[in-house]
């Protein structure tokens, strides 16, 4: 039999309950207000397709809110040495996580949960560049700050957001690296005037093509040629029989890796090889370049966001890898480095907001300047431009050489010399 | 000048190495007037079994021919006898249907098989590059070239002098009067497909140290098969020799002198203006 529920009767219970929900929720969060921590929110794809992914940044991060939570007084790190936020009463660092699933929608619904009910002071996130730009949205609207280490659109800093900062390079920084190694290869005595560009003609190879030709354009090198083809290329012979015509100093590449090895079978065909042949990561950073092409496929120069091997000349890196690996049983690859850092950022800005208030962290975000001595990336530092853009977000540059990637540039953390030019084929 | 003479150069021996691809479409199409859209799939597996010999027994590709082309003969006849012969009196779709499935099949075999990984010889991967009138050229791509021409010289011959090439002939020219003389036309069909395949797969063979092997590397080929195999004339062997070596020079001496982005354009250009022209293509005779 079942029991009939008067209108007014039920109104009461509910209104109980809704009562009961909102005074616990209010008593959390004030209870949550008074623990001697502060609640970060972190938003990253930590189930789905990405979810291995997911794992590695979780760790990246947490081992960043170690370091500042415990002393590490052998790190040159920002907070490493205190334990806690000096300036906050040592108040420590507490991680709240929303899984993303990788989803856009999903990711804007987490951010807006750890903003509302976690009471987060900030959030950190979101890996893909779709998530970040909704997950971001939500910060935004509610006057949070929100920042992302490691997404890589560079519409994500052009949309005029106050709280949006990301401390990681974007898609158009990486093709500026080609020209920063040029320039610095001309203040070393090469002559380089005369730059090419080889490209798929889809969405990836003609658009890094048309970024690389601006950047020529604003360096002032001679944009000689800019060969489009359709991968996968049943022959690459018009294409190089016409660049070599043009006689490039540097060709610029954006390619797959199917067509990576067609490139390399004939330059050597032609037996040409410009100066340099500098490559997005499209071919020559996947192992599988380095079997199918071989001893030709040395010299290839590629940008990377970071790389282990820049420990040897900067000992930090290898000290907090070696932090990580004994936690994880891994190594830190570029991704996690990269929300390593964004982390440890974060943390540094609320320390000297000196307390919890959003606006206060904001400002003190905007006047970030950590050192590059204190980061395990290759760059000068962390500042913000009024985008909230990192102005010093950097990649690096490794070559193939005795056939492994080193990194050669920036110079004054490659672990191995540059081979520029590289050696004709007759002499390799 | 010179730029125009290397061109040309390339863009010959490049022909060479189409037509050769394509040999094999144009003799099925020829004798049986099949379109075996899955032809380019067959090139891909041949590179797979050169492969294969090369990374697990360290046989030379050069010395892969004797192994692989026989194979692929077999495997040839066999999709004739398991799918094709059903198909003969199918209307024009369902074998073209058929062969597009075959197409899915083949290639997604493959990606089960092998994985999506490029994959390339790393020893071998040193071919030198030999001198043809001053330009230089891969070496594969020179065999390539010259086998191509030996192959179709090849089967002329054989079309020609032999009493299988002649039976092949007049299965072509008619099944039923073929029939009617006591021509076992199934077997000459399952034959077509024979020679057709292991045709392609010499070719796969003889590309590998020039080329990557991918289970979508058909794609490179599969449009430029067709256009040789159009443009030199329907149900002409040699037709897709005059057809292959005049996309190899409308790709490479445009493409070259005017603008590789648009290489594929200039082929496919000059496509549609010869068919408009010389709808029996080529070398073709008018139907």
């Amino acid at each position: 039999m079942m029991t009939r529920i008067s209108r007014r009767r039920f109104l009461q219970y509910s209104g109980a309950g809704v009562g009961a929900l909102v005074l616990g929720d209010r008593l959390a969060g004030m209870l949550a207000a008074q623990e001697p921590t502060v609640a970060v929110g972190a938003v990253y794809p930590l189930t789905g397709a990405l979810a291995r992914i997911g794992a590695a940044i979780r760790n990246g991060i947490e081992l960043a809110a170690e370091i500042v939570n415990t002393p590490h007084p052998d790190l040159t790190l920002p907070l490493a040495a205190a334990s806690g936020l000096p300036r906050l009463g040592n108040r420590k660092i507490r991680l709240i996580w929303g899984d993303s699933r990788g989803d856009p929608a999903t990711g804007r619904a987490e951010a807006e949960r750890l903003i509302e009910r976690e009471r987060v002071v900030a959030l950190i996130g979101s890996y893909q560049s779709a998530v970040t730009a909704t997950a971001s949205l939500a910060a935004e609207a509610k006057g949070i700050p929100f920042l992302n280490p490691e997404s890589s659109s560079p519409r994500l800093t052009e949309r005029g957001f106050k709280w949006f900062f990301r401390t990681g390079p974007h898609d158009t920084t990486f093709t500026k690296l080609f020209f920063d190694l040029m320039e610095d290869l001309k203040r070393r005595g090469h002559r380089i005037t005369r730059v090419a560009v080889l490209a798929e003609d889809t969405e990836f190879g003609a658009t890094a093509a048309g970024v690389a030709e601006g950047f020529a354009r604003v360096y002032r090198y001679d944009l000689v040629g800019k060969e489009l083809y359709t991968s996968p290329p049943a022959s690459l012979t018009a294409e190089f029989l016409r660049l070599r015509a043009q006689n490039p100093d540097v060709i610029i590449g954006a390619n797959y890796l199917v067509d990576a090895i067609q490139i390399v079978r004939t330059l050597k065909e032609m037996r040409w090889f410009p100066q340099g042949f500098m490559v997005h990561a499209g071919f020559t950073t996947v192992p599988d370049f380095l079997q199918a092409a071989g001893r030709d496929g040395w010299y290839f120069l590629a940008r990377a966001p970071w790389a282990l091997g820049i420990g040897r000349r900067k000992p930090l890196v290898a000290r907090v890898n070696d932090l990580y690996r004994r936690k994880y049983g891994s190594d830190m690859d570029e991704v996690v480095a990269r929300a390593f850092t964004g982390m440890l950022c974060l943390a540094d800005a609320i320390n000297r907001a000196g307390g919890t208030a959003p606006a206060a962290i904001q400002k003190a975000l905007q006047e970030t300047s950590i050192p590059g001595a204190q980061l395990i990336m290759p760059w000068e530092g962390i500042e913000f431009d009024g985008r909230g853009q990192n102005k010093h977000a950097a990649g690096l540059m490794v070559q193939i050489l005795d056939g492994d990637y080193k990194v050669v540039w920036p110079f004054e953390i490659a672990e191995a010399p540059i081979v520029w030019p590289a050696p004709p084929w007759d002499r390799r | 000048m010179d730029l125009f003479f290397h061109a040309a150069v390339n863009g010959v021996v490049l022909g060479l190495v189409y037509a050769l691809v394509a040999l094999g479409l144009s003799f099925i199409w020829g004798v049986m007037d099949v379109v075996n859209l899955a032809h380019a799939e067959y090139l891909m597996l041949a590179l797979y079994a050169t492969y294969w010999l090369w990374a697990l027994g360290r046989v030379d590709p050069a010395l892969a021919v004797p192994v692989v082309v026989p194979l692929f003969f077999l495997l040839g006849w066999l999709t004739y006898r398991l799918l094709v012969r059903h198909l003969l009196r199918a209307p024009l779709a369902t074998q073209i249907f058929a062969t597009f499935g075959l197409l899915f099949f083949l290639r997604y075999s493959a990606f089960a098989a092998f994985g999506p990984n490029v994959r390339g010889a790393l020893e071998v991967a040193a071919p030198a590059s030999l001198s043809l009138l001053g330009v230089p050229i891969a070496a594969p791509k020179l065999v390539a070239a010259v086998v191509s021409l030996a192959a179709f010289g090849a089967l002329a011959l054989f079309l020609r002098r032999t009493k299988t090439g002649r039976a092949l002939q007049a299965v072509a020219q008619n099944r039923d009067v073929a029939l009617a003389l006591g021509i076992p036309a199934d077997r000459m069909y399952a034959l077509a497909w024979g020679i057709g395949i292991a045709s392609v797969a010499l070719a796969g063979v003889l590309l590998f140290p020039f080329y990557q092997v991918s289970p979508t590397i058909g794609d490179a080929f599969l449009l430029i098969a067709f256009a040789s195999v159009v443009l030199g004339g329907f149900g002409r062997v040699d037709g897709a020799l005059v057809g292959g070596i005049c996309i190899g020079l409308v790709e490479n001496v445009l493409g070259t002198l005017l603008l590789p982005t648009f290489k594929l354009l200039f082929v496919f250009a000059v496509f549609v203006l010869i068919l408009l022209v010389r709808p029996e293509g080529l070398v073709g005779e008018p139907q």
